[in-house]
């Protein structure tokens, strides 16, 4: 094994995708979830940066789509605090199943 | 084993090693040094690919504003008790096998997909032609054959190539800082 090929970094975004998605499911603070939704989005980032090289014919696409992902990431988490800050305020607690008003 | 190959495995060891420590921490602030560090390592890994820009992008954008943004968060919202939920033993029992089932569909798909040829040929363009995509002076057009198109038609295309999104993107930052700014603002207690 002395070239690096593709298959090495896809197991690897698929490894940080399952971190990604056990973190959402299992995280009781706002934040958590927050953070597993932030590592879904670097391992896909990953994914498209490692086709960019890996495939011809997609070596810009590729770059130009992690980087749109990079700034949406920073606006959505940007909204995403300002709507835990505002349960933090009305509530007093950053635990998700606390937030079970619609049931009612 | 050649220097990439080694640098690989070292880098990816650490950024596998920190997102399972995003999981498993149960402290917010201990979790988001886990997430520091594989952001830091997915950056490395960005380098490593030879995507020089997205790498630095990566470091700015993600580890030096967003990481910020979540450590605040955490400053504001973590007091006392709420600075370690602990989730029931069983939901982790769950949320574990979805996630062990899921790692290894995507394994397996991603073994199926198999390495193309030309791995060597495949160079990134730099910040140059990155900024001009985005500017729209580039023609993007892939080789390939789009599917669901028959093979002697010609698909028109602009020439124009990323100057939509980057406009659009920009005008959802805008919207976003007045969206984020409104919802977080301070409330005025209104005096009788």
């Amino acid at each position: 094994m002395n070239e690096l090929g593709l298959q090495p970094f896809l197991i690897l975004s698929a490894f940080l995708f399952s971190c990604g998605v056990v973190c959402i499911a299992t995280k009781r603070n706002a934040i958590g979830v927050l953070m597993g939704v932030e590592l879904l989005l670097n391992a896909s980032n990953l994914n498209l940066v490692a086709f960019a090289r890996f495939k011809p014919g997609f070596a810009l696409d590729g770059q130009v789509f992690a980087l749109l992902v990079i700034v949406l990431a920073a606006a959505e988490v940007a909204v995403a605090l300002a709507i835990i800050l505002n349960f933090y305020n009305n509530h007093a607690t950053v635990d998700v199943d606390a937030a079970d008003s619609l049931r009612d | 084993m050649s220097l990439p190959v080694a640098l690989f495995a070292v880098v990816a060891t650490v950024t596998a090693v920190s997102a399972l420590g995003v999981v498993l921490a149960a402290n917010v602030v201990r979790m988001a040094v886990w997430l520091l560090f594989t952001l830091i390592g997915v950056s490395l890994l960005y380098f490593l690919l030879g995507a020089e820009f997205t790498a630095a992008a990566q470091l700015m954008v993600y580890v030096g504003g967003t990481l910020v943004l979540v450590v605040f968060g955490v400053m504001l919202t973590a007091s006392g008790p709420l600075r370690e939920l602990r989730t029931k033993p069983a939901q982790l029992v769950v949320g574990g096998v979805l996630g062990a089932v899921l790692f290894g569909l995507l394994v397996v798909v991603s073994f199926r997909i198999g390495t193309p040829s030309t791995a060597s040929e495949g160079e990134l363009p730099g910040p140059a032609p990155l900024g001009l995509s985005f500017l729209g002076f580039t023609e993007t057009s892939p080789e390939g054959t789009l599917s669901g198109v028959p093979a002697g038609q010609v698909v028109p295309r602009t020439p124009v190539a990323y100057l939509l999104p980057f406009e659009i993107v920009s005008v959802h930052l805008l919207v976003v800082l007045v969206g984020a700014a409104y919802l977080a603002r301070a409330k005025r207690r209104v005096k009788p």
